[in-house]
């Protein structure tokens, strides 16, 4: 699933369905990344989402994390993220994003 | 207080001795008052005229109060709709009813009585105005007095070093004050404070806090522990509400080297041949709560090195636009080259250019400046090296979706030598996404035949950057902090965060409009290498 310059996966886990992201998260990226959230629902665990070939988020792509983060809300599942870079982390901080996903400091403890 | 002869008819009833001379029957009462909407003062404002107390048929607080005082008649005094005051009289000596001409005589002489009595009450007032003012006026003198008192009277003379400090109460009075306490063996403690609230009560913390900073010093050589020691003591004595902030550093004279430890107030700045760094050391006011701990600074100074200390009222003072001063024109100016002796009024004077002429003064001004001079112009001579406003470069983007990207790129590469912390780099260029982004959708629509331009300028001690679209006739909203549990719950957009965003990546954001052109100029202090 890709939209233009970005691209989202899904790679299941013993832990849950990780959703691998690469590319520029925008608003472009709205379609694919809800795309792959649905499919992943299907699979159980803690779903996940891998930044770590995410070259650049900007506010439009804020917005798309949000819906994503309300439909996981209204049905009671919990995401978690890792594969920031430090920049984004802090910029998780600030928009309080980091309060509703648990943010993982690397893969191995993620999955 | 109201007075009148008053023939107690009880008492004629159960005593002869009554019948006593007329002159030792006099009664007084004390003032009734009115309250404010009682029916009483509707009615006498509406009748304005002397009337019997009988004619009054309805209930009200105060008129229950009367009745029970043998007031027989109640002469209002109206003046402008307005019940000014309340004749109130008993009853006649003769025992007889009021006659009307008693009663035309009562409103003659309240029709007389009302505007002296409007006229006493304004004299009343302003009198009681002017004890106030007068009262405000004193107690400022007396907080004046106090800090004047316990402001240092000379400056330390120590060989090798150029210590300058200015001081200017705002006509308030605020709690600002500094300190120089000679720590012997080649140590100078310089502290700078600013105790919340203005006048008296913020002028007596200032005295303790001051007494307890050199009580600690003398006994303890970390500033974070001195700071800690009077955070501990201060908690206990000090008003709630309020609170100190304060900066305390100790110089090695001979070695330069600074410690400092800060409790909320202003980081200093040094200058340096290199440029100007900001001393960042964190810790919470003195008398918030108890159980502080405060980080220490070492920093070294070298020969023509200058450190500022300042209060908010320099960065906090506003321009008649609003704008405050702030931290980056601050820093800029602390980067110019002046002569040692002139750092202060160097600054004091920008400072008066931007509030404008005849402005008054918000909040206390007060700046401390230390020089290390044993080979200033050294230093001086480096620093003129140092580009104090160039322009980097100065690029356009068409308005395209996705452009913003190209603008980023951009202004990485041109930043990229100038020293900033990587962190801030990241900063700066997620504000220049997210500003070139509003350019393009919300500035220019969209039109790819309308460019965004962008200019890159290094001015003193701060990258700037200027984004400009061509959308000058539109409103820009301010900055709101996103509602993130509302935006969850479906109640607003998930959109919303690109104002927020750049006023949290750089340390200045600012905007103008003029021409059909709008610009925001995003600012980034370099503060690297402390």
């Amino acid at each position: 699933m890709s939209g233009e310059g970005f691209v989202a996966r899904i790679e299941p886990t013993e832990a849950g369905p990780v959703i691998v992201l690469s590319g520029t998260v925008n608003r472009v990226a709205k379609e694919s990344l809800e795309a792959a959230y649905e499919e992943a629902t299907s699979i159980e665990g803690e779903m996940k989402l891998d930044f770590t070939g995410v070259d650049y988020i900007n506010s439009t792509g804020i917005a798309v994390i949000v819906g994503l983060l309300a439909k996981a809300r209204a049905s009671g599942r919990k995401i978690g993220a890792f594969g920031l870079t430090d920049h984004y982390r802090e910029v998780f901080e600030i928009t309080r994003l980091s309060d509703f996903m648990t943010i993982y400091d690397d893969a191995g403890v993620a999955k | 207080m109201i007075s009148w002869r008053r023939r107690r008819k009880e008492g004629a009833k159960h005593s002869s001795a009554d019948a006593a001379p007329v002159e030792s029957d006099i009664g007084i009462i004390d003032p009734i008052p009115i309250p404010p909407g009682d029916p009483l003062e509707t009615a006498l404002v509406s009748l304005g005229r002397p009337v019997e107390i009988s004619e009054l048929e309805f209930d009200s607080p105060a008129l229950s109060t009367i009745r029970q005082t043998g007031v027989e008649m109640i002469v209002p005094l109206v003046g402008q709709g307005e019940l000014l005051g309340v004749l109130y009289l008993g009853h006649r000596l003769s025992d007889q009813a009021y006659s009307a001409d008693d009663r035309r005589l009562l409103s003659s002489l309240a029709s007389q009585v009302a505007p002296a009595m409007k006229v006493a009450q304004l004299v009343r007032a302003q009198q009681t105005e002017a004890k106030e003012r007068e009262r405000i006026q004193q107690e400022l003198e007396v907080a004046a007095l106090i800090q004047h008192t316990l402001l240092p009277k000379q400056l330390p003379s120590i060989p090798g070093w150029h210590v300058d400090a200015f001081y200017r109460p705002a006509r308030a009075v605020g709690g600002d004050f500094y300190d120089f306490i000679d720590l012997g063996r080649g140590r100078q403690g310089v502290v700078i404070g600013d105790v919340t609230d203005k006048g008296v009560p913020a002028a007596l913390v200032m005295a303790t806090c001051r007494s307890m900073l050199r009580a600690a010093a003398q006994r303890e050589m970390s500033p974070g522990k001195v700071l800690a020691e009077v955070n501990e003591s201060l908690v206990d004595e000090i008003p709630p509400a309020m609170f100190v902030t304060c900066l305390y550093a100790i110089i090695d004279t001979a070695g330069g080297e600074v410690i400092l430890a800060n409790a909320g107030h202003n980081l200093p700045y040094v200058r340096s041949g290199d440029g100007v760094v900001e001393l960042r050391a964190t810790g919470m006011p003195l008398g918030l709560m108890p159980g502080m701990t405060y980080d220490e600074k070492v920093y070294q100074l070298g020969d023509g090195d200058v450190m500022v200390l300042t209060s908010d009222g320099i960065t906090e003072a506003h321009n008649p636009d609003n704008e405050m001063y702030g931290f980056a024109r601050l820093m800029g100016r602390v980067a110019r080259k002046v002569k040692s002796g002139d750092v202060c009024g160097a600054i004091v004077s920008d400072l008066e250019h931007w509030t404008g002429e005849g402005a008054e003064q918000e909040d206390d001004i007060t700046l401390v400046v230390i020089t290390r001079t044993a080979s200033a112009e050294v230093a001086a001579t480096a620093f003129d090296d140092v580009p104090t406003d160039e322009v980097l470069a100065t690029f356009q983007v068409p308005s395209i979706e996705g452009n913003e990207v190209l603008a980023i790129r951009q202004v990485a590469r041109v930043v990229q030598s100038l020293g900033l912390e990587p962190t801030d780099v990241e900063r700066l260029k997620t504000a220049v996404g997210e500003a070139v982004m509003n350019a393009i959708e919300h500035g220019n629509d969209f039109n790819p035949e309308l460019s965004v331009t962008v200019e890159v300028r290094l001015t003193y001690g701060a990258v700037r950057v200027f984004i400009t679209d061509h959308g000058g006739d539109k409103e820009i909203p301010d900055a709101e902090i996103p509602d993130l549990e509302a935006k969850l719950a479906g109640d607003q957009t998930p959109r919303g965060w690109g104002l927020f965003l750049i006023e949290k990546m750089v340390d200045e954001v600012r905007s103008d409009r003029q021409n059909g052109t709008h610009t925001v100029e995003l600012v980034m202090n370099q503060k690297g290498g402390a």
